[in-house]
């Protein structure tokens, strides 16, 4: 790291001391052109560029590399920057509208501040050490630490000439470079890192639907703040880095559906039972204050799960493309699924309903979304809409559990539908498509649930010996809002 | 001087106004609430947790009426709010002991 920084200052003192502009104009073709803009510059200095842009780098596919600025993929590059955007969006406001609209009144600003607070909280963690230990090699459960802090994750600008000074050929192994993950070699690490920081985001966010309307800020922040080191991280880097223990068996996931929503609904039913259920729960009536809000989510997360789906192609491709075709049809289908079920079951088709079958279909879609053609996701989201509306229903009632806003009904449900179709439909008539394993997709669904719950729970039972979980019944019954925040809608 | 407190259909709110500004009503007082007589609710469902909805929104209106204007009063308001289904509400009627004006300190029928 020290190293590092006496590079940075010493291309900067160079910077500011030569007043320059960009010498290169971006390329697709990268040696050649390199070569020949750094050819008229001072001998000292075009020895050394010309020396490492005569054999223009390969991106390494096994961990975080140097190649040059010019190797990036433009087009690639500004589909991930838009795909990052849009899944924060999922999570503000998309997510904390979709649960704040489903509290009670008391409660929303309460709901809207877990997922706000959730977002900076991740952020910070991620670049110290969640990035690092998800999508570094390591070992087969957990990554290393060589990009703790971030370290080597850069972007350095070209330069006309790199000084001839003693620091020089340590300049020039970084000038004109951008680092890459193995895991997008066509686009900057930096957007990579931050695209999935936005699902690092999202995942414990999710698990506040469990516990709504009865945790503790604090011990919320405590434990998402581990949960993300201890649980979403390692299964990250099980299921998605290359040298995982399930990417190395084969197991399908493409955007999520262990890592985020079997991962995020299994640690809600923990919340949900180690908690306890809301007082009142469930003589009460505790219906939705504002479904305005609810549906206003839903559909941000909808049209952010284009970034979550389609941007998990890490490209601007026909892969990309068929994600987002089998995203949409798949969620549609689940929505009317839901929909008709709910009004042949209850009697009348429900707003909330159809928004909560949206988002089934969303969930069970997402490890699918690489993998499967048109005509199975229609089945997806149909088996999603059908199994999801039960498991929030019927399933929850007869259990007793009070999973508030159907984390774990959704999510871990559908996800495990998902999970488990990807497993039968997974085409290899798609581009980079596999044959799937039921079986193998089947393990990876067991792990998380076991690993999951387990260590959530712990981390559950931890906080609450030590500061407690639960607010008390007349903070609970005056309303978080004004218990925990001072604040009040009115 | 009386208390004419009425429950209407919030539908009838603009019909009763009127007419009672022609009968010659200076000043009202209007509620949103919810209640019930005879009415029945209804029943909401989310997410198949079925709760009976026991109360109706309604309109609640106030106005302080001298006693000469009372049974014109009462009449109006009977004719206007009504529909003839179930639902349509009540009229009550206090004894007022006394009113005053903020803004002057004027008293009772001066009040009015």
């Amino acid at each position: 790291m020290v190293n590092q920084l006496t590079r940075f200052a010493a291309v900067g003192l160079l910077l500011l001391a030569a007043q320059l502009t960009p010498a290169q104009t971006p390329s697709t073709e990268a040696p050649a052109s390199a070569a020949s803009a750094s050819a008229p510059e001072a001998p000292a200095a075009a020895e050394a560029t010309a020396a490492s842009a005569a054999t223009p780098p390969a991106a390494s596919t096994s961990e975080p590399s140097l190649i040059l600025n010019s190797q990036i993929n433009s087009g690639d590059t500004a589909w991930m920057l838009a795909s990052m955007a849009l899944v924060l969006m999922m999570t503000v406001p998309g997510l904390a509208l979709f649960y704040g609209g489903m509290v009670r009144k008391k409660n929303i600003l309460a709901t809207l501040m877990q997922s706000f607070a959730i977002t900076c909280l991740i952020t910070i963690l991620w670049y110290v050490a969640g990035y690092s230990l998800a999508f570094t090699p390591g070992t087969p459960w957990i990554g290393g630490l060589s990009r703790l802090f971030m370290d080597g994750v850069i972007y350095v600008k070209d330069v006309a000439a790199v000084a001839a000074t003693k620091d020089a050929p340590a300049v020039a192994a970084v000038v004109g470079k951008v680092s890459v993950s193995h895991l997008g070699v066509t686009i900057p690490e930096t957007v990579y890192s931050m695209f999935q920081l936005t699902f690092a985001i999202i995942t414990p966010a999710l698990i506040c639907g469990a516990f709504a309307e009865r945790m503790k800020f604090s011990a919320m922040l405590w434990f998402m703040g581990v949960w993300s080191l201890i649980v979403y991280a390692p299964i990250a880097h099980w299921m998605w880095e290359p040298t995982g223990w399930g990417a190395a068996a084969g197991v399908l996931d493409f955007a999520g559906g262990t890592v985020v929503h079997i991962n995020a609904g299994i640690a809600a039913l923990a919340c949900a039972l180690v908690l306890g259920k809301r007082v009142g729960y469930p003589r009460e009536p505790m219906p939705p204050h504002n479904l305005v809000l609810t549906v206003i989510g839903a559909s941000l997360l909808w049209v952010g799960w284009f970034g979550f789906n389609a941007g998990s192609a890490v490209a601007a491709d026909g892969r990309a493309g068929m994600a987002m075709a089998v995203t949409q049809i798949a969620t549609a289908a689940a929505a009317l699924a839901w929909m008709f079920t709910e009004w042949l079951v209850k009697g009348k088709p429900s707003v909330l309903g159809i928004a909560s079958g949206a988002v089934a279909g969303l969930v069970a879609i997402t490890p699918a979304s690489g993998f499967v053609m048109p005509t199975p996701s229609v089945f997806i989201g149909v088996a999603a809409g059908v199994v999801c509306f039960f498991a929030a229903t019927s399933l929850k009632r007869a259990l007793g559990y009070d999973d508030s806003l159907d984390a774990f009904g959704v999510h871990c449900v559908g996800g495990i539908v998902g999970a488990l179709l990807t497993g039968v439909f997974a085409s290899t008539a798609l581009d980079g498509g596999v044959t799937g394993s039921l079986l193998t997709q089947l393990k990876a669904v067991a792990a998380t649930v076991v690993y999951g719950f387990v260590v959530s729970y712990i981390i559950l039972k931890a906080i609450d010996l030590t500061i407690g979980l639960r607010v008390s019944e007349e903070e609970e019954r005056e309303g978080l809002d004004v218990s925990l925040h001072g604040e009040h809608v009115e | 001087m009386k208390m004419i407190t009425a429950v209407i259909q919030p539908f009838k709110l603009d019909e009763v106004r009127e007419a009672l500004g022609e009968v010659g009503v200076q000043g009202l007082t209007v509620m949103e609430v919810r209640g019930f007589g005879r009415q029945r609710g209804h029943k909401e469902i989310y997410r198949g947790a079925e709760y009976a909805v026991a109360f109706v929104p309604k309109i609640r209106l106030e106005a302080a009426v001298p006693d000469a204007l009372v049974e014109r009063v009462v009449e109006a308001i009977l004719k206007h709010g009504r529909t003839g289904k179930v639902g349509d509400g009540k009229i009550f009627v206090y004894e007022l002991t006394q009113v005053l004006r903020i803004r002057t300190g004027e008293q009772n029928e001066a009040a009015l």
